[in-house]
């Protein structure tokens, strides 16, 4: 039994692994954290630089939380990909961060809290930045 | 003094709202496809060019080059410090202390440093240009054709065997753009078709412009298409664009040091920007108060480079306008474009075409302003495109590369051709081959070809007229050099090189610090995709380097180059 955090290097993402690492310790569970990106651009603001891995790493550490990370470009949609990570492992739940969206940039990029949301198997938390004090 | 008095003048052509306004469209849309890694300012006017051709004044044409060119340039410098991706092999050596400037978050720093030093080394550069060119063409008038004909085989040497790792790959892409060149009826003499395997549309020859498009555009669409990896690279955000007092202080010797070496490299037929920048970045290196700070994102390290790149590029006008010989693939596709417009350019085209000449290098001079102006704040915006999808990305650019091709001649057969020289292009890449030598063939080659067989109708067949001028010998001695110079490099340097503790590693960003798949040995250099770009023939040394660290390629040594 597991909790998966979808992760993504913004404040919103790390609001996200704090209240899964929250969760998990409330109820014992383990923790998998999913930096996912599909891959197919240059650049994607969804993807975490091993800088940032490494500091969700040594942040899960102190936790105590047995937890994994896990980054996975291969061409799969992120929410697909959060949404497949929670099932194969059987998750109790998903931990997400959320923030505001333009209508464009909804339009254009989609959004992938909302997709979870909607489709995910199981249970869905969905966390705000501004719960980070930085 | 008398170019500067004439460029004033060309201040004059070229400051109309008309053509302002084509220099800010030719500065949005080169920077724009320059951001794109893998796509240079070559590759920008090329797949531009036909958009130009709705205009009827060359100026204004000519105007919107020069913003594409410089946007081009700049393009290449933003993704190299934001994403350390090169977008073009000029920048290659400011990726490597710009993205780490970058990672520490003082990427609007070097994204300022490298936009100041650009306009300021282009600047410089320019007015250089016009100083020199003058005096140059007066000399190059008394040129004959052996001896133009010794300067373009310098330049095919130089471009096929300085700038590449590899000789026997430059020569064999040089080989390609020769025969590519000779498709069409013989103008010279006999009216023969030669190449054109009976289809009647090929008579008139390959128009430059399909083949620099599908060399570059359709071959790098094709090669990524081919490598559609899932991978992907976090953009370092910036914040606003603004430099402090100490960078003010650590940047400008480097940009007058990188503008002062840059010039020269450019100008002469075997320059580049390549080794210029790469020797600048050791200047600088060692010149610097902070050399711990070097490999850690020292500024000096992005505003000697930047300069270096660009004042090469303007030095890159001084043969392209006095002699019409192009050095770098830029030069020879914006001498496609001259040929486009019926201009000749060479000795005389300052005495005929005073207006376009001085109009073009004032707008080079104004193009420069505008992007400096536009580009500072708006550097990040243009970052934003790397979050497009690259089906997206690529699809858009075979769209306008068979517009371009289409538009030449509207005739089917260009993009038939367009796509088979894709394809060219493309086993290129996946061979090795650089692509700029067989782009300077095509555009050099029948030019060459109308040279030596004037001088050897001048000496009625005999060969001694090839080489019967004091110039021409010189030149040939100059090849000689640079033919022999590996073997010197092999049987006598190296051996005492090797005996010193290798520091090239340390110099060249390590391939695994590209977001490439890093290259596995020399034959695969091309295989870093992100180290690689469609226009220029260096970009595969520098990647090569840390493969090889130990025994440096082929390739001279910068140290030595400095001395003649």
């Amino acid at each position: 039994m597991t909790i998966v955090v979808g992760y993504v290097p913004k404040p919103e993402g790390r609001a996200a692994v704090r209240r899964g690492v929250a969760e998990a310790l409330l109820r014992q569970e383990d923790l998998l954290v999913v930096n996912a990106a599909r891959g197919d651009s240059y650049a994607d603001a969804g993807f975490a630089p091993e800088e940032e891995l490494a500091a969700v790493r040594a942040e899960l550490e102190r936790s105590g939380v047995r937890a994994e990370v896990r980054q996975l470009v291969r061409g799969v949609d992120p929410a697909d990909e959060i949404m497949q990570a929670a099932a194969t492992a059987a998750a109790k739940l998903i931990v997400i961060g959320i923030r505001h969206r333009t209508p464009v940039g909804k339009l254009i990029l989609g959004s992938t809290a909302q997709r979870v949301l909607l489709e995910a198997g199981c249970p869905v938390l969905a966390v705000k930045a501004e719960s980070e004090p930085a | 003094m008398g170019g500067l008095s004439e460029l004033v003048g060309g201040f004059y052509t070229a400051v109309t709202p008309i053509n302002l306004l084509y220099a800010l469209i030719g500065v949005l849309l080169g920077t724009a496809i320059g951001v794109l890694p893998g796509i240079g300012p070559a590759m920008a006017i090329a797949l531009l060019l036909p958009l130009t051709y709705g205009i009827d004044d060359p100026v204004s044409a000519f105007i919107m080059f020069a913003g594409i060119y410089y946007g081009g340039m700049y393009g290449g410098s933003t993704t190299s410090i934001l994403l350390n991706t090169p977008g073009e092999s000029a920048s290659i050596v400011t990726a490597i202390e710009g993205n780490k400037m970058a990672k520490r978050g003082r990427a609007a720093q070097a994204l300022a440093t490298a936009a100041i030093g650009s306009f300021i080394a282009g600047t410089i550069g320019t007015l250089l240009v016009a100083l020199l060119a003058p005096g140059i063409a007066r000399l190059a008038v008394q040129l004959g054709s052996p001896d133009y004909f010794a300067v373009m085989v310098l330049a095919f040497v130089a471009v096929t065997s300085i700038l590449g790792a590899s000789r026997v790959r430059g020569f064999a892409s040089l080989l390609i753009g020769l025969t590519i060149g000779l498709v069409g009826i013989d103008l010279g003499v006999s009216g023969q078709q030669r190449l054109t395997f009976g289809i009647p549309q090929l008579a008139d020859g390959i128009d430059v412009i399909v083949v620099a498009v599908g060399l570059f555009a359709v071959g790098e669409a094709l090669w990524v298409a081919a490598h559609l990896r899932r991978q992907t690279a976090s953009l370092i955000s910036t914040g606003r664009v603004r430099m402090e007092r100490a960078d003010w202080a650590r940047s400008w010797k480097p940009w007058l040091r990188g503008t002062a070496l840059g010039f020269p490299f450019g100008a002469v037929p075997a320059g580049g920007a390549e080794l210029p920048t790469f020797l600048s970045y050791v200047t600088e290196k060692k010149l610097s108060k902070h050399p711990e700070e070097f490999g850690h994102g020292a500024i000096e390290g992005v505003a000697g480079p930047e300069a270096t790149n660009n004042a090469s590029a303007a030095g890159g006008l001084v043969p392209l306008l006095t002699l019409g010989l192009p050095t770098t693939a830029t030069a020879a596709v914006l001498l496609a474009a001259f040929q486009q417009y019926g201009i000749q350019p060479g000795p005389r085209l300052l005495e005929n075409e005073p207006k376009l000449v001085w109009g073009l290098l004032a707008s080079l001079l104004i193009g420069n302003a505008i992007l400096l102006v536009l580009n500072l704040p708006l550097a990040p915006m243009w970052a934003k495109l790397l979050h497009i999808p690259r089906p997206y990305l690529y699809a858009g650019i075979l769209f306008f590369a068979c517009l371009g091709a289409y538009a030449v001649n509207a005739s089917t057969v260009d993009l038939i051709l367009l796509f088979l020289i894709g394809v060219v292009g493309f086993v290129m890449r996946r061979y090795g081959l650089p692509v700029v030598p067989a782009i300077i063939g095509v555009i050099l080659g029948p030019r060459a070809e109308v040279q030596m067989r004037r001088a050897l109708q001048i000496s009625d067949g005999d060969l001694s007229g090839l080489f019967n001028t004091t110039f021409s010998v010189t030149v040939y001695a100059v090849i000689a050099v640079l033919v022999l110079w590996p073997l010197v490099n092999r049987f006598v340097v190296r051996p005492r090189r090797q005996r010193r503790a290798p520091d090239g590693a340390e110099r060249w960003p390590a391939a695994d610090a590209l977001p490439g798949e890093p290259a596995q040995d020399g034959e695969r250099v091309w295989s870093v995709p992100e180290a690689r770009t469609g226009d220029d023939a260096t970009v595969d040394a520098p990647a090569a380097r840390p493969l090889d660290s130990a025994s440096l390629p082929d390739e001279p040594d910068p140290r030595q180059q400095e001395k003649p």
